[in-house]
């Protein structure tokens, strides 16, 4: 029997269309004189913003997901990758990527792959690095490549401070980027709309992490697997700022889920937070372990990804990021102030060391009220999985009740559906919990 | 009250039932491709073993990767929560338990009552499984009965970097070439096994009384092998190890 009272996201449609016409776009900018680039969904991609309002982007990792979600397609590109040489164990989402170009299927309107005018991207795991480099060859070889290296460092407090030269390191990098854009792009760049960009993504990325907050509530209002196709706007281009209005939206409309006793999940009894990307192909596993009347409330994942958060030691919990003042008023500055504002995204700091992403996912285990945690070793993503051993241990040394079991986020031949249902429901059941019929 | 727990395995079904705390019959059949079949066998066979008829058992309780296929049961539990009450049941004082089967191995640390408190499975690989054994004993052309015996002839240390029964096989028809002793060959087959074991215990926690069930745990080369990884003179094994999980159901039947 139904717990709490459940009714549907009603801007759920509206986040589908949003999302549909952004690949759209990429597909169609040609038609429209625009341009077209590719890159990491971690890419400062306000800098972009500055060539103009016809420029448009498909973000890697979205991408590769999509691909993933769709098996048998997923299968076709990672064969093709294999075929043409790259090895199985590599990134997930980069092989669903460049098996697409291999292809020449464009996973979302099943047309031919768009070819970008330039790719911007940026080095935060070794896959990132050469993902770009390889599919700007792919793409015939003539396709330039920019990256922005954001190897500065961990933020306070895990450091003790953002030394201003790391962030100038970050922004020094997205200046020369501005000057070789135009150049090969033969655009003259709008620093107003740069400025606005800049703006856009601090809106964007601190609205999000309101939103998570607001899954504080019991019930919670959202589900992780409702939260994967609402985060994602965060990662398919943070700067964009239809998507941040309609974050403003999607947090008026959760609020009110949250003050109304509005459930995710209307047999809550339990609550968990999981950790990496999923396995795309089988999200079904969230439906699962809402028959024992498990409700994944996030991780550090959706809520880090596409959120802004600060870790406060003291109070030992994340705190989402407050905007900045004033909107910055030169390009210099709007360099500044967004390298200072991606250097301090929760995800960016585990690169540094473990303890750092489990203290963050202890607050969220805590602060959201989770009486489990469960944790993707991800094969498909050495960047995120990187530690995943020692937060394990750590999360269960701080009192949490952990589960592990092993997958790809974008390779369906490393996943034991079976198996991993089975571990489940040994989990649920000692949590305490009974599957209900 | 008697009650019957039923452990549907990968590569065999047992089952035992239980009369006042005392185990009264005992029934262990290939599982094969009909799974259900399986069942109804060694439920018989433990049905005549007991002396007893159908009717007279109270409550059957289903565990294991088939554990859907016990359709007579009137619950199902899940293999480690099984594993636990029957190690318990057997060692009272036991809080950590490996039970090794032929597809799965599997570790789990207990309460006092036998709840399980953390748990490891080894992962999509069969590297941490009695299969692995069985497939390198076809690599050395040696009956998988006598695979620990022969272990247990040799003295040497020969590291196998064992990650996937795929990998080692490579690695033992290297060691055959290199014309390394058969003996030498299956010590180091089971010190691998036995150290992927150990460190899924060792990821929930060891304690001084650890019991070893399923039926790898009949492997005398294996048993020595985990000794030495565990640094354990002694590791609690029943008399009928492959028995443990089906004893824990029905011992959970009775319970629950």
């Amino acid at each position: 029997m139904a717990k709490y009272p459940t009714e549907p996201l009603k801007c759920w449609p509206k986040a589908k269309e949003l999302r549909q016409q952004f690949y759209r776009n990429f597909s169609e900018a040609k038609e429209k004189g625009g341009i077209r680039w590719m890159g990491s969904a971690w890419a400062p991609d306000a800098v972009v913003r500055g060539l103009g309002k016809d420029v448009y982007s498909v973000t890697g990792e979205p991408y590769g997901a999509s691909c993933a979600f769709d098996k048998p397609l997923s299968a076709k590109f990672l064969s093709a990758a294999e075929n043409f040489g790259f090895a199985r164990d590599l990134c997930a989402y980069m092989r669903n990527y460049w098996g697409s170009i291999l292809c020449n299927e464009y996973a979302l309107d099943k047309g031919k792959f768009p070819k970008a005018d330039f790719a911007w991207s940026q080095h935060i795991c070794c896959s990132h690095a050469k993902w770009y480099q390889n599919a700007c060859e792919l793409e015939g070889g003539n396709v330039p490549l920019f990256c922005v290296d954001v190897g500065a460092g961990a933020y306070p407090p895990f450091e003790p401070e953002m030394y201003p030269h790391r962030i100038r390191y970050v922004a020094d990098q997205m200046m020369d980027g501005i000057e070789w854009m135009q150049k090969v792009t033969g655009r003259e760049y709008n620093d107003e709309l740069f400025l606005e960009a800049v703006w856009n993504d601090m809106r964007l990325t601190s609205k999000w992490a309101e939103i998570c907050m607001l899954n504080r509530a019991t019930p919670a209002p959202l589900d992780e697997k409702t939260i994967y196709s609402l985060y994602v706007f965060g990662v398919l281009e943070q700067s964009n700022a239809e998507f941040a209005d309609f974050y403003d939206e999607l947090y008026d409309e959760v609020k009110d889920r949250a003050a109304r006793g509005i459930a995710a999940v209307a047999n809550e009894k339990a609550r968990l937070m999981t950790d990496t990307q999923p396995p795309w192909g089988f999200l079904n596993i969230y439906r699962y372990m809402e028959k024992w009347g498990a409700v994944s409330v996030g991780s550090l994942y959706t809520f880090g990804l596409a959120g802004t958060w600060l870790y406060d030691e003291e109070k030992h919990d994340l705190i989402p990021r407050a905007m900045p003042d004033k909107k910055p008023a030169t390009r210099e500055e709007g360099c500044m102030m967004l390298a200072d504002w991606h250097l301090s995204k929760p995800e960016y700091q585990h690169f540094y060391h473990p303890e750092y992403k489990t203290k963050m996912m202890d607050a969220i285990a805590k602060n959201w009220k989770c009486d489990g945690v469960i944790l993707h070793y991800n094969r498909g993503c050495e960047g995120l999985t990187v530690g995943i051993a020692e937060n394990r241990l750590g999360l269960l040394e701080r009192g949490n009740k952990v589960m592990a079991y092993e997958g790809n986020m974008g390779d369906e031949r490393e996943f034991d559906e079976t198996a991993t249902i089975n571990r489940l429901s040994i989990f649920l059941e000692s949590l305490g919990l009974k599957i209900e019929d | 009250m008697i009650s019957a727990g039923i452990d549907c395995g990968a590569k065999n079904t047992k089952t035992v039932i239980l009369k006042d705390g005392k185990v009264i019959g005992k029934g262990s059949v290939l599982t094969g491709f009909d799974q259900e079949k399986a069942v109804e066998e060694s439920l018989e066979l433990a049905i005549r073993e007991a002396g007893i008829s159908r009717d007279d058992i109270g409550k059957i309780f289903g565990t294991g990767a088939g554990k859907d296929s016990v359709r007579m049961a009137d619950d199902k539990v899940n293999e480690i929560k099984a594993m636990g009450k029957g190690a318990i049941f057997l060692f009272p004082n036991a809080r950590t338990v490996a039970d090794v089967g032929a597809e799965e191995g599997r570790a789990a640390k207990l309460d006092e009552n036998g709840r399980p408190a953390d748990f490891a499975i080894n992962e999509k690989c069969a590297a941490g499984a009695g299969a692995f054994i069985e497939a390198m004993g076809r690599a050395l052309e040696t009956p998988l009965e006598e695979m620990g015996a022969l272990a247990l002839k040799s003295d040497k240390e020969i590291p196998m970097n064992a990650q996937c029964a795929i990998f080692a096989e490579s690695e033992v028809i290297g060691l055959i070439h290199a014309k390394t002793e058969k003996q030498d060959i299956s010590k180091a087959i089971h010190d691998s096994m036995a150290s992927r074991i150990v460190s899924m215990i060792r990821r929930i926690g060891v304690n001084k009384d650890v019991v070893m069930i399923g039926g790898v745990a009949y492997n005398p080369g294996f048993v020595a092998a985990m000794k030495r990884e565990l640094k354990l003179e002694k590791i609690h094994i029943p008399d009928d190890p492959e028995y443990g999980a089906s004893l824990g159901a029905a011992v959970l039947a009775v319970d629950g």
